[in-house]
């Protein structure tokens, strides 16, 4: 006879409202494993679109995304000329913030050469950009649509197609515009500026500015020979696309990381004391009824069981409605929420293992009841 | 009186004593009992308030081991040293049955099961405890209220679904503590003629805690105690 399931039936609405409340808690917990996922996700999503195996920088930076980079625009002929290239692009990327009708739009500017490394990976509506000046692809999350037009500084851009699951390790949703016009953008300088420059003799200033170079290298060339290559020149730092990776995963996000990190442990030890003390005031709750089945002869075991089988019951329903909850509500969430099977099941069974220890202060004080409390006198 | 006094008795207490704490703050609670339940005997045990019945219930319930003295229970001398505290639960849930003064039914499990668990506790399989729980409650004529909750039972029927739990293992002694004290005069009744035809039939000892003076005319005997001693085993009519 199961006296776990038997006791749980009796007080099924005062359960399942424990299991609520716990399954929120542990909501939580899963969301924030998921904006941490989301937050290395996003950080690696730009790096990882170009589809590069060498990333080319300005010398003695780590650039372009962990610190800025500026090396002339023509170091993309140099870089595809190094023996075991592919194909190389120029790309440049910047952040920039502006008017759509009334709302206000953070937006990630990246510019590319359209044909060359750089640009978006897929189109999920309308097309690539396929004339040299004010055209962008813009991803989902910026809320815009195919036709839509937004002023970028001097110039307006039309949207002509539409992608996914682009954002910046800031959050900000990303825009794909062509190099020309991006460069525009980042190094032109404002009228009143640029007629100063003229008057004190500085000429127009250079625009042919770019923030790195991605390149592809032949299939059986190991991208480190080529990197070894450019950095033969001076003025240029290169890095693997592994070595980018770890740049952003260990400098850009890795304070967040820490944090999301640290919170989400608090929660979880938060969790375990809020589990304890649960099981605890659930046997508390039971302590007659214990103490009559010490009485009639119950083992430890099934005094054990009737307390562990409980807990586990509940983190499990927990888990499971936790799960699901932000399973279904994780597309709402203003940055990207994602939620892997492993990480899941890792928080499964860390579940498991608290309310088998939470479930241990419930026991030591079911086991310490005395059968003769359940007789008067 | 129905047993024959020759026979061997089922309780059986011989120069128990049992003390709480030590030098000035000893309480001695039992000093020097003993007694003899025979089987089909109804039993008494009286006395004012501390003076050591539920002492001298635990000690024959296998719950307090007593500080000296020696206690036997259908033939096996228990507390001898030879007895782990699990040979004890085992000795209680195979040849002890308890009757409650609040019946102590679990209340998250329905009379049947409140019957049958005891029988699940000593290893009977499912079909058979549930069928040996509904055969007990009809004959405590409950059955009919053999799916109620506790909750939704009259003092009556809960004290009558409590004996038959202590009934189920079919046990040689049961030891109740005030099983009539929350039963007005014509219930008690009904339970101690309960009490007496589970003696007679199943040729068990039973030792009832009571203060209830509208069935002490139901005993065989009457044990009075005060300051931990026994003072009288006379009958009581």
């Amino acid at each position: 006879m199961n006296l776990a399931y038997r006791d749980i039936r009796h007080n099924l609405g005062r359960f399942l409202l424990t299991c609520f409340g716990l399954s929120l808690l542990l909501g939580v917990v899963l969301s924030m494993i998921g904006i941490y996922r989301g937050l290395v996700e996003d950080a690696l999503t730009l790096v990882r679109t170009p589809k590069a195996d060498v990333w080319v920088v300005e010398s003695g930076t780590r650039g372009p995304f962990a610190e800025s980079s500026r090396i002339p625009g023509d170091t993309r002929e140099a870089i595809a000329r190094l023996q075991g290239v592919a194909v190389a692009g120029s790309v440049t990327y910047q952040s920039v913030e502006t008017l759509y009708g009334a709302r206000k739009l953070r937006l990630y500017v990246v510019g590319y050469e359209p044909g060359r490394p750089g640009g978006p990976d897929h189109i999920v509506r309308g097309r690539s950009i396929g004339r040299s000046h004010y055209e962008m692809v813009a991803d989902v999350r910026t809320g815009l649509s195919i036709g839509s037009r937004v002023e970028l500084g001097r110039d307006t851009f039309t949207v002509v197609g539409l992608t996914d699951g682009q954002v910046s390790s800031g959050g900000d949703p990303v825009i794909y515009i062509t190099l020309k016009d991006s460069q525009q953008l980042q190094f032109e300088l404002a009228p009143p500026a640029a007629r100063r420059e003229l008057a004190r003799g500085a000429g127009p200033g250079n625009t042919d500015i770019i923030n790195a170079v991605v390149a592809r290298v032949l299939p059986n060339v190991l991208p480190k020979s080529v990197a070894e290559a450019a950095r033969r020149w001076k003025h240029l730092a290169a890095m693997s696309q592994a070595e980018q990776e770890l740049i952003l995963t260990r400098s850009v996000v890795e304070r967040a990381r820490k944090q999301i990190g640290l919170f989400t442990a608090l929660l979880l030890i938060v969790s375990a004391v809020i589990i304890a003390l649960i099981l605890y005031t659930m046997t508390m709750d039971k302590l007659r009824e214990i103490a009559t089945l010490k009485l009639i002869g119950a083992p430890d075991r099934t005094i054990v069981g009737l307390i562990l089988q409980q807990a586990l019951a509940m983190g499990t329903i927990g888990f499971g409605f936790g799960a699901l909850l932000i399973s279904s509500v994780k597309d709402y969430f203003p940055r990207r929420v994602v939620l892997l099977p492993e990480d899941g099941l890792a928080l499964a069974a860390a579940v498991i293992v608290v309310c088998v220890l939470s479930s241990a202060l419930g026991v030591r004080l079911a086991l310490k009841v005395d059968p003769a409390t359940a007789l008067g006198g | 009186m129905s047993a024959s006094q020759g026979e061997m008795p089922l309780v059986h207490v011989r120069n128990v004593s049992k003390h709480f704490g030590e030098g000035e703050t000893r309480v001695d609670a039992l000093r020097d009992v003993s007694l003899k339940v025979h089987p089909g005997e109804v039993v008494a045990l009286l006395g004012p308030s501390g003076s050591g019945k539920t002492t001298l219930l635990n000690v024959i319930g296998c719950i307090v081991e007593p500080s000296s003295g020696w206690v036997s229970l259908d033939g096996e001398v228990v507390y001898d040293g030879r007895w782990l505290r699990s040979d004890l639960r085992r000795l209680r849930l195979e040849k002890i049955g308890f009757i409650f003064q609040f019946h102590n039914l679990l209340p998250f499990l329905n009379c049947t099961e409140n019957v049958a668990v005891v029988l699940s506790l000593a290893g009977f399989d499912k079909d058979e405890s549930k069928r040996r729980a509904i055969e007990l409650l009809e004959y405590l004529e409950v059955g009919h209220r053999k799916d109620a909750m506790p909750a939704n039972l009259s003092g009556g029927e809960a004290q009558r679904v409590a004996i038959a739990r202590a009934l189920a293992n079919r046990p040689r002694i049961i030891l109740a503590d005030e099983p009539t004290a929350a039963l007005d005069s014509l219930r008690a009744g009904i339970v101690m003629d309960l009490l007496r035809k589970v003696a007679l039939e199943q040729e068990a000892a039973i030792l009832a805690v009571t203060h209830d003076e509208k069935i002490f005319d139901r005993f065989d005997r009457i044990f009075h105690l005060r300051d931990g001693r026994l003072d009288d085993q006379a009958p009581s009519t």
